[in-house]
């Protein structure tokens, strides 16, 4: 068994981002989403600090130091984009215009309750950003995180120990292992990686899974640099 | 005749009182009036309240500030932005105070101090931490709480372009808080990189209307 490698976790997450729909990518996993949209469907990328049409990096030399992301990294307009202020972004976020918010993620309860935003680690100062803006008014909201913490505690989870963001918020999760839908009974799996069957995903995960009729198998592209 | 143009950075911020609440423009370090901050520092006020989307990178501008120990209270969605180094030791040593509000509704509530509002209900927040001790109201089958206008003894703002009546125009995504804290203090003191005459600036893209300015001091800069 092969756990998915980040860029792989955001792969599978761009296959389902539809044609025509207007996507927030939360900083972490969720920003490499943008650079697996399959060929042919047109996505626009919003972003909290007044941005629609996000496009990549700038090449070398067409730097411009009043063009950032939300994660304050140097980024592109593409053909088609515009400005505006950060209430207007925030009125898109928070009025349900945007389709889908692809965030990252401490931890999911069965609920589809979202902590990402602390773990009350007493060496830094909180900050919650857009993180609760975002996960209580996207049409839409799927999670991109490990399955497991580092020290291999779940993730998904009965009830989220950290801090709440949003309650029954999440409707996907894409992880490392699997992907899962929330639904009214509880987390329901799509997709497992080759070599582990939903007994072996039950071990790393505390909520109770049920499998979907048809459970697939996770597949993704070999995307090592 | 109308000229909100001052003639130096000290001048700019002159006036401004101990105590005060600064609305201060700016995400991490693009549109941040780092030249207004400075000046402050001279200008010696103490004890202020900061609104600001973060707290200050590296030891320069607003982070000078905090180091000089002139903020009491600091409200903001994301403290530790790139290199927040002088917040962090600030905030450890239990030596500043934070109000932490999500990002919409910061911008929201100094909207709404602008627009004459007495509140509004939201979604953000519920069923959070950040919304203990708030009011609560469902609102055709959604909760809501209730937030209040945030409005600034003065708003500290840097736009791209002026005229003397105040009109502004802002670079790319050097807008964000901009213009909502412009709207949303008794004062207004634009940090300006270019002085144009009236009439040169299209009406159709002046994204803050002269109305909300009250001082501007020219400093210049890459365009």
């Amino acid at each position: 068994m092969t756990p998915l490698s980040r860029r792989q976790i955001a792969w599978r997450a761009a296959q389902d981002v539809t044609d025509g729909s207007y996507v927030n990518l939360g900083i972490g996993i969720p920003t490499l989403v943008a650079d697996y949209v399959p060929i042919g469907r047109e996505i626009v990328f919003h972003s909290e600090n007044g941005i629609l049409g996000l496009g990549p990096a700038p090449a070398p030399g067409e730097e411009d130091p009043d063009l950032i992301n939300a994660g304050k990294g140097l980024v592109t307009l593409v053909p088609g984009g515009a400005y505006f202020t950060h209430s207007d972004a925030f009125l898109m976020i928070r009025g349900g215009h945007l389709d889908l918010a692809l965030l990252g993620g401490f931890e999911v309860s069965e609920a589809g309750d979202l902590a990402n935003w602390t773990t009350d680690d007493p060496a830094m100062s909180p900050g919650v950003g857009g993180a609760m803006d975002l996960a209580s008014g996207a049409k839409a909201v799927r999670v991109l995180m490990q399955h497991n913490t580092a020290q291999g505690g779940p993730r998904l989870r009965r009830h989220c120990r950290y801090p709440l963001t949003a309650p029954g918020a999440v409707s996907r999760v894409y992880t490392d292992l699997a992907v899962l839908d929330v639904t009214e009974s509880g987390f329901l799996v799509r997709e497992i990686v080759a070599g582990l069957d939903l007994a072996g995903l039950q071990e790393r995960t505390e909520a109770e899974l049920a499998a979907a009729a048809d459970l697939g198998v996770l597949r993704v592209p070999d995307l090592s640099p | 005749m109308i000229d909100k143009r001052v003639a130096s950075l000290a001048e700019a911020v002159a006036g401004i009182a101990d105590g005060a609440t600064i609305l201060c423009g700016g995400f991490g370090a693009v549109g941040t009036p780092d030249d207004l901050f400075e000046a402050l520092l001279d200008q010696g006020v103490r004890e202020i309240e900061i609104v600001s989307n973060n707290a200050g990178t590296g030891r320069r501008g607003l982070a000078a500030l905090i180091a000089a120990r002139r903020v009491r209270r600091v409200v903001c969605s994301y403290p530790r932005t790139s290199d927040p180094v002088v917040f962090e030791e600030e905030y450890r040593a239990g030596r500043i105070e934070l109000e932490l509000v999500p990002q919409g509704t910061l911008s929201e509530r100094m909207r709404c101090a602008a627009a004459g509002l007495g509140g509004f209900w939201s979604p953000v927040a519920v069923g959070t931490r950040l919304a203990e001790g708030k009011e609560l109201r469902t609102i055709n089958g959604r909760d809501y709480v209730l937030e209040l206008p945030l409005k600034g003894d003065v708003a500290l703002i840097r736009a791209d372009r002026g005229d003397r009546w105040g009109n502004l125009t802002y670079r790319k995504s050097a807008r964000n808080f901009n213009p909502v804290m412009a709207m949303a203090a008794e004062l207004t003191v634009v940090q300006l990189r270019e002085i144009v005459e009236l009439g040169v600036l299209d009406p159709e893209n002046v994204a803050t209307p002269g109305i909300f300015v009250d001082r501007m001091v020219v400093v210049g800069g890459p365009s």
